[in-house]
């Protein structure tokens, strides 16, 4: 059985989609109870496969019993075991918050919702996993599709925004294969460790560089980099918040995860920061997307909207960091994209937690919510204290790796956009605090200050996760130095200092 | 002039897939109809399929079915006398994709038109303003 568990985190949940399916013609209320005992199976296999790699070291996985090269191999290693877990336990405690939520927003249609989470997890499970290129694009595109799906399901401009959102996923995704094809063409094989032992022969061909360039294009849209981020501000924040609750810590993070693993396993760093010598340029891309992301951040006016841009800045830390070509920076990055799930966790958990009890999450409608829902409004500022990275919270020390890792490499134009991108955030929160620390005026009577808004907070079941992720961001702030020599350290090749 | 004629036709294949891909991108922008906009897209995968599938061709190759199979061995089957079937098997997924992802767009196109009672993106955006500056 232990033999078989990288295979768990994809399949368990890919099987209770069906389960959920069937036995919701009967009984509905299953599905939630099922969802959530898959993913807990799949998060403690996660959980089992650190274990395993941390004990004794990467080891790949022949799916069915076929050997690679030929058949799909998954591969574990110190890398995507940490973003699994992340992407797991984000799910999870996404799943137990948005239970309440669930049920008011989709009422009748709680099997389609369910089914569709978790072959979004199954998806992201499977992506995080695999060690086949191609594989990796069917995976993607089911993680994908269902993500369009969830987006979609909501009211108002949800159709909309979702069906803006597929045209560029599809147009994204198919670069993607795209450049696999190129690759393919080259080598005769879509086994990543294959490909990363067959590609240096060719390395000097115009066609690997295009592959190269063409599948980084096409993450770069499936992870909202800025020039191509137009999906990502509408899908998230029109969508209902179950599901934005659900997709927003995930997708872009994995999309990272894929990018990372492209340009270390399957191209090498020789290729990419040597060879092509293109970090450089990246770099200065992802100071434009910090900039612009956190500028646009600013001329919002709804939450969710705010919240959006603050994850495409954020993008831009990550892909900057990792671009800087140095340990530190890619450190930096690798903590960003654990620590930024749980950031975007928070903050979205809380935006949801308000909008149960106020209709419209427009700032002015903030006024008195730290009189009337205390905890979730200080949920909200823990995950706003992190996200500009106040000390004693994880987002702090990420952004210490990603500003050294600047420093090192001398690209002080990396290191501005970050302390311009934490000034900003700056702005933004304690703009929502002083609406929110406010009572609303009274209707003219003078004596609003006798009666003021009575506590009403989220349901319990929404309110407990919350509060759980708001202090678990101190938590990994606080270990993030073991994280680092534990876990990261070894994701990152030896050849890189 | 003879070597960019050669240029040309040798390439054809990869040529034909070029010209649908910018077709299918040209839509997705250009166009404001949302219906011709999923055309677009689906004619944008549709080039990558014919792609892959143009790649595994070879002159003088026939469908990899090795009609000597079972029991007969001895005879070896070699690799020229087939084309590549697996580009074929690659695409047989990935137009499962497209279907898929067809068939979600068109099912928030259909949602998008009972909201709004259009297709047409300029038309949709003012109704959204339209009730926006209503709930003001």
């Amino acid at each position: 059985m232990s033999q078989h568990l990288p295979a768990l985190p994809v399949i368990v949940p890919l099987l209770s989609a069906l389960l959920i399916t069937m036995l919701g013609w009967f009984k509905p209320r299953l599905s939630f109870p099922i969802a959530l005992a898959a993913l807990t199976v799949a998060l403690l296999s996660a959980v089992g496969l650190m274990g395993r790699v941390l004990s004794s070291g990467a080891a790949a996985y022949g799916m069915g019993g076929w050997n690679p090269p030929w058949g799909i191999a998954y591969h574990v290693d110190h890398l995507n075991a940490l973003v699994l877990i992340a992407v797991l336990a984000a799910a999870l405690v996404g799943l137990i918050a948005t239970r309440k939520c669930v049920k008011e927003e989709f009422a009748e249609r709680i099997v389609p919702f369910y089914t569709l989470f978790v072959l979004f997890v199954t998806g992201l499970a499977g992506i995080l996993l695999t060690g086949d290129a191609f594989n990796l694009y069917v995976l993607l595109e089911v993680a994908s599709l269902t993500g369009y799906a969830l987006i979609g399901i909501g009211e108002k401009r949800a159709p909309l925004a979702g069906l803006n959102y597929i045209l560029m996923g599809t147009i994204g995704a198919s670069f993607y294969l795209l450049g696999i094809g190129y690759l393919y063409l080259m080598t005769g094989t879509l086994n990543m460790a294959d490909l990363a032992q067959r590609l240096p022969a060719v390395y000097d061909s115009h066609v690997v560089a295009l592959a190269f360039f063409i599948c980084l294009t096409g993450l770069f849209v499936k992870m909202a980099f800025f020039p191509l981020h137009g999906w990502l501000p509408n899908a998230y924040s029109h969508a209902p918040s179950a599901a934005s609750i659900l997709i927003a810590p995930l997708t872009t993070k994995v999309m990272i995860y894929v990018m990372i693993r492209l340009t270390l396993t399957v191209f090498t760093p020789d290729y990419a920061f040597d060879i092509l010598d293109i970090g450089n340029a990246i770099v200065w891309l992802a100071v434009i997307a910090i900039v612009m992301g956190s500028a646009l951040a600013l001329a919002q006016n709804r939450l969710k909207h705010i919240l959006s841009y603050i994850v495409v800045a954020e993008v831009g830390y990550m892909v900057g960091g990792f671009w800087l070509g140095n340990r530190a920076g890619m450190t930096g990055s690798i903590l960003h994209i654990v620590n930024d799930a749980a950031m975007t966790l928070c903050v979205f958990l809380a935006a949801g937690a308000l909008l149960t009890r106020i209709r419209e999450d427009r700032l002015a409608g903030l006024q008195g919510m730290f009189r009337k829902m205390p905890l979730s409004m200080a949920a909200l500022a823990a995950g706003g204290l992190s996200i500009i990275g106040v000390p004693p919270t994880c987002g702090f020390f990420s952004k210490w790796y990603l500003i050294s890792g600047g420093i090192e490499a001398g690209h002080y134009g990396f290191v501005a956009a970050l302390l311009f991108s934490s000034l900003v955030n700056v702005v933004l929160f304690f703009r929502i605090f002083e609406i929110a620390y406010f009572e609303p005026l009274g209707q003219g009577h003078g004596h609003h200050r006798n009666d003021p808004s009575p506590m009403a907070e989220a349901p319990t079941s929404m309110l407990a996760p919350l509060v759980v992720v708001a202090v678990l961001l101190v938590v990994l702030g606080l270990y993030s130095g073991n994280l680092v020599s534990a876990i990261i350290q070894y994701a990152i090749p030896a050849q890189i200092i | 002039m003879n070597e960019w004629i050669a240029f040309l036709a040798g390439k054809f294949n990869y040529w034909g897939f070029i010209v649908l891909m910018m077709i299918g991108i040209y839509a997705i922008i250009a166009k404001k109809n949302l219906i011709k906009k999923i055309i677009g897209m689906n004619i944008f995968q549709t080039a990558i399929i014919l792609f892959y599938v143009s790649t595994a061709a070879k002159r003088d190759a026939g469908i990899p079915i090795i009609t000597h199979g079972h029991g007969m061995s001895g005879h070896s089957a070699r690799a020229v006398d087939y084309i590549n079937p697996l580009p074929h098997v690659l695409m047989l997924t990935a137009i499962v994709v497209s279907v898929a992802t067809l068939g979600v767009a068109l099912t928030l196109a259909v949602k998008v038109y009972r909201q709004y009672g259009s297709l047409e993106e300029d038309e949709i955006a003012d109704s959204i303003r339209a009730r926006a500056g209503g709930d003001q």
